[in-house]
């Protein structure tokens, strides 16, 4: 259920002067371009410091502290930037008592996420917090929060796979919300500005959908014994898995770059390694799992078409434990998506999860250059697979 | 070099072949019209022994 929208410090007890980011721990040092500039953005939108200079003698010295998103119940996209004022939305599951939470998705062109870090950036952020926030907070309570596991099983159903393409899912989101915000909103103006921000972005659920993702996810890290992976996770520089059986810790390789089609006048020489906690959807059977069910999305990642489709649904249940009880596919007579990655039968078959991602320009403030899909690289698999022997006296 | 379907003619019968791994195994014969199914098998853990020993260790655990 999607419950409210609140700043990150009410919703996360995040402390000031900490910037959260997407994938595995990484160090300052470590840090590929986009994600050092969103996350001097980030310092300067925060007021912390006035220009990028001071930010990074923030960082470091120690005195602005780096974290993942996953450490403190959240999910953020490509470089995953979240700090105390940022509003995040709310998601409970119910059933298992925990929560999850995630940024509002910016829009396109330049913004926080890909790496972009200029005024424009900092204000529309700061529009978000002042006004989008409060907004859908006011909505979302007075409507009594919105369950979202039956929204997403019907936008898959009209050919969103929620990684690449979120349209449907985006408008019946807002269907179902604008009632609510007409009858909460202080004037009209804000709920104009409001509509016209959701319905001129396409991707706009997609946040959404990774906070559901990583609600329905997280209480799986504490089943003792069980091989499926939890969380895949990637901050450009490394990608990073955690498995059930095994708790917080994380297993990481060098991540890899997208392949994929690119905006003109991009190219591959101009990608970036692949980041953000967005194949958390693809952890729970979404995304290129569910590729079977988005035809439209297949080509505008360069994959094909509906055969790769199809093929690509079929060959990610060669490493699943089962199909999606709720996550249904016409086109394949009704089955689940494939769910429920097996550390095993990734090791023994050599099948890496595949992602559907959308690709950031290598250089900082370009933004998004293209879209694509990318592998996990198999030596995370390898490292669970070796613990989770040595974990049971096996090796 | 005898034709190899002579190798099987005496087994009687038509030539039908399964062939697991090499997928250009199976493409050589569908070009000389032999019916063949493909499956698509590689060694498990790319053919790594110790993995492979914790994969069947685990699976002995789990009763896989």
């Amino acid at each position: 259920m999607l419950v409210d929208c609140v700043p990150a410090r009410e919703a996360l007890g995040l402390a000031e002067r900490t910037v959260l980011h997407s994938g595995p721990p990484l160090a300052w040092e470590r840090a590929c371009p986009p994600v050092q500039t969103a996350i001097l953005c980030a310092i300067r939108y925060e007021g912390w410091a006035v220009d990028d200079a001071g930010a990074q003698r923030l960082v470091e010295s120690g005195a602005v502290k780096l974290a993942p998103c996953h450490h403190s119940g959240a999910a953020g996209p490509m470089t995953g930037m979240v700090t105390a004022s940022m509003p995040v939305f709310v998601l409970e599951n119910r059933p298992r008592g925990n929560r999850a939470f995630a940024t509002i998705n910016e829009g396109l062109g330049k913004v926080l996420r890909f790496g972009a870090n200029d005024e424009s950036v900092v204000t529309r952020l700061r529009w978000l917090a002042a006004e989008t926030g409060p907004l859908l907070g006011a909505a979302l309570r007075a409507a009594g929060g919105l369950d979202l596991r039956a929204l997403m099983a019907q936008a898959l159903r009209m050919g969103d796979e929620m990684h690449q393409r979120n349209v449907a899912a985006s408008s019946l989101f807002a269907r179902a919300l604008m009632p609510h915000l007409a009858r909460t909103a202080p004037d009209t103006g804000a709920v104009a500005r409001l509509a016209e921000f959701i319905g001129g972005n396409d991707q706009f659920f997609l946040n959404l959908a990774m906070a559901a993702a990583k609600a329905s996810a997280d209480p799986c890290l504490d089943v003792a014994g069980a091989t499926m992976v939890a969380t895949m996770a990637r901050n450009g520089t490394d990608f990073g898995i955690r498995v059930a059986g095994l708790g917080p810790r994380w297993f990481t390789a060098p991540v890899n770059t997208p392949q994929g089609l690119y905006f003109p006048p991009y190219g591959a020489a101009d990608a970036n390694p692949d980041m953000g906690d967005s194949a958390i959807v693809e952890t729970v059977g979404l995304g290129a799992f569910a590729m079977a069910a988005a035809p439209a999305v297949v080509g505008f990642v360069g994959a094909g078409g509906l055969r790769d489709a199809l093929r690509i649904t079929e060959e990610m249940g060669e490493i699943t434990l089962g199909e999606h009880p709720h996550f249904r596919i016409p086109t394949l007579d009704d089955r689940g998506t494939p769910v429920g990655i097996d550390v095993r039968k990734v090791v023994e078959t050599g099948i890496t999860p595949l992602i559907n991602t959308g690709i950031a320009g290598r250089k900082p403030g370009t933004g998004q250059i293209g879209a694509g899909v990318v592998r996990a690289p198999l030596a995370c698999f390898e490292q669970a697979l070796d613990a989770l022997a040595h974990a049971r006296g096996l090796a | 070099m005898a034709d190899y379907r002579d190798l099987f003619r005496h087994l009687g019968g038509e030539l039908r072949v399964i062939n697991l791994g090499l997928e250009s195994f199976a493409e050589t014969l569908e070009g000389l019209g032999v019916p063949v199914l493909h499956v698509q098998w590689t060694p498990p853990a790319e053919g790594d022994p110790g993995r492979a020993r914790l994969l069947s260790l685990l699976e002995d655990e789990d009763g896989a």
